[in-house]
């Protein structure tokens, strides 16, 4: 408030012209993107509750049913599966992409023979888009042609069912997943292990350290934000995995491999068209994604407080 | 650890890495008669490049790279724009409602877009955009992240550079274009790959927004082809790597701001 004052009036006049300037550049500037938000983002996520409490078909009005659709999902045995699923999916693909993430930029991190094009090979699969990865990956993994089960038979073992059963199905999605996302928690790992004082490490090894006690008492600790960085970062992308799942195996077989996206596309553009009811399985993402981030926020902060 | 011993772990890794690329580039050598009698070799008795000619003998590969490339470029540049201007008046003009904004940027970075799908296609049909690219381009530019990486950047501008333009009687638009574009170059290159990269490997949402075939974009012409080819590899693989090659291109000229760009959309 007491800015409001100034002391010579001649400023004052034209700061508040700058200020009325400000004003209208500032909201120029500003709202072709609040533009895009509002109708692409805001509005979608209130009418994802709307949806979600009505029941849409393509055709005819909608008529609402307040929290049947919900009451329908906890009653739904696909949905718990789908969930299931997607929880088993996320908790193997986030730690093991980390890890070997972290492994290869220790191991990388130091001198090392032809290491630029060791880095470009394991980075560059982080281009290559969701849909050819899913066609490499029925390549690998399909029953009939397919290279895995080639190499299999020609190491003298039978064929593998990598799409009929279960298991060995979610095996392929998890081994594609990890093809594309291992370069990039290497990268990542490769910036923060610059950052780490090279003094630790001659302080450990005057401590008598060996390599692994220098691995798990100064690496380790040192890049923790990175590692709730990269941890947070897949567990979402794991969360919302579509392309892969939707070409390799389709959910399938029976809804072995189905996750929450694929299941909500399935319910919303599937022939059925149950856009209330899609809906509500995207609300529930939201919420989960949501619920994360909190977890999230709450373990930086702890982790803060702590150093 | 010893030397010798790292490189081979790293050269076992390096060659799980590229062993799928390498098993898409020989598959889509491969003869079809080749596939079908004893399925696919890691070294073909026959190379062809049939698998190629047949591909652009039967299928719009022209219209599907024209697409690919006007689709993605449209949404590079608008969103690199009007994140750009957004990120400005956030991180440096003085305005009544400015955190608010900022605040209600920062919420949208929690919304995954998978959730909403459904909303956002009804939105994009009511808008008569059902089937057209700006029903692809448009949700698609509308990024939290982007204004987010704009307005960190921008802050690290000195206020003394703006204020000396000022000083001179440069307004807004002109410090804008003058001054803040130029020193954001590194910025707009990181903004510019992630954008065009993100757009050009999309399959979710273009496949639900586009019917017409003529008008697919290379992800869902694949799908496409997936579906007409069925178990011929050869020819799926030919296309898959072809849809790959501009982007595997472009990375290896650009590797450094990839690194940086992918690095700084994580690290805040």
């Amino acid at each position: 408030m007491a800015v409001a004052a100034p002391p010579v009036p001649v400023r004052s006049r034209g700061r508040g012209r700058r200020q009325w300037g400000d004003l209208l550049t500032g909201y120029a500037f500003v709202t072709p993107n609040l533009l895009l938000l509002v109708l692409f983002l805001f509005v979608p996520l209130g009418w994802a509750f709307v949806l979600s409490f009505q029941e849409v078909g393509s055709f005819g009005p909608a008529t609402w049913i307040g929290l049947d659709n919900y009451r329908q999902l906890v009653g739904d045995p696909v949905f718990w599966r789908t969930l299931l699923n997607t929880a088993v999916f996320t908790a193997t693909t986030v730690p093991t992409s980390v890890a070997i993430g972290l492994a290869l930029a220790v191991l990388l991190n130091r001198a090392l023979p032809a290491r630029g094009v060791f880095r470009t090979v394991i980075f560059l699969p982080i281009v290559i888009s969701g849909l050819v990865t899913s066609l490499i990956g029925l390549l690998m993994f399909g029953e009939g042609v397919g290279i895995a089960n080639g190499v299999l038979r020609a190491l003298g073992f039978d064929a593998a069912p990598w799409q009929t059963n279960g298991p060995l199905a979610m095996t392929s999605l998890v081994l594609m997943t990890l093809w594309t996302r291992v370069g990039f928690a290497m990268v990542v790992y490769l910036a923060a292990l610059q950052d780490v004082p090279r003094e630790l490490y001659e302080a450990a090894q005057l401590d008598g350290a060996r390599p692994w006690q220098q691995f798990t008492n100064v690496t380790v600790p040192s890049v923790r934000a990175t590692t709730l960085f990269l941890l947070v970062v897949n567990v979402i992308w794991s969360f919302q995995i579509f392309d892969v799942v939707y070409v390799m195996t389709n959910g399938g077989p029976g809804y072995d491999t189905s996750m929450l996206v694929t299941y909500a596309y399935d319910r919303g553009f599937g022939p059925s068209h149950l856009y209330g009811y899609g809906s509500t399985i995207g609300i529930v993402l939201f919420l989960l994604t949501l619920a994360l981030t909190v977890v999230q926020l709450r373990l930086r902060r702890s982790g803060e407080g702590g150093l | 650890m010893r030397t010798w011993l790292r490189v081979l772990i790293c050269s076992v890794a390096a060659l799980v890495m590229v062993f799928p690329v390498y098993c898409m580039v020989v598959v889509s050598l491969t003869p079809k008669s080749e596939l079908f009698s004893s399925g696919a070799h890691l070294w073909p008795q026959q190379f062809t490049l049939v698998n190629f000619t047949d591909l652009f003998a039967r299928f719009p590969l022209g219209a599907w790279f024209t697409n690919s490339v006007l689709v993605a470029a449209i949404t590079t540049v608008l969103s690199v724009t009007v994140n750009l201007l957004t990120g400005y008046a956030l991180a440096k003009v003085r305005f009544a409602g400015r955190s608010v904004l900022f605040l209600l940027v920062l919420s949208t970075l929690m919304i995954p877009t998978q959730a909403i799908m459904i909303p956002q296609f009804r939105m994009v049909t009511g808008l008569g955009l059902y089937g057209t690219f700006w029903a692809v381009i448009l949700p698609s530019a509308a990024t939290a992240l982007g204004i987010f990486l704009a307005r960190q950047f921008m802050l690290s501008v000195p206020d003394e550079l703006l204020e000396a333009a000022r000083v001179d009687g440069a307004g807004n638009l002109k410090i804008f274009v003058r001054i803040v574009l130029p020193l954001s170059k590194p910025l707009i290159a990181v903004m510019t790959l992630l954008a065009f990269m993100g757009q050009w490997n999309d399959f979710l949402w273009p496949l639900i927004t586009l019917k017409d075939p003529a008008l697919y974009t290379l992800p869902v012409a694949l799908r496409f082809l997936q579906g007409q080819f069925d178990q011929n590899y050869g020819g799926l693989m030919a296309m898959a790597l072809m849809a790959s090659l501009p982007l595997v291109v472009l990375f290896l000229v650009l590797q450094r701001y990839f690194v940086e760009g992918l690095a700084r959309s994580g690290i805040k």
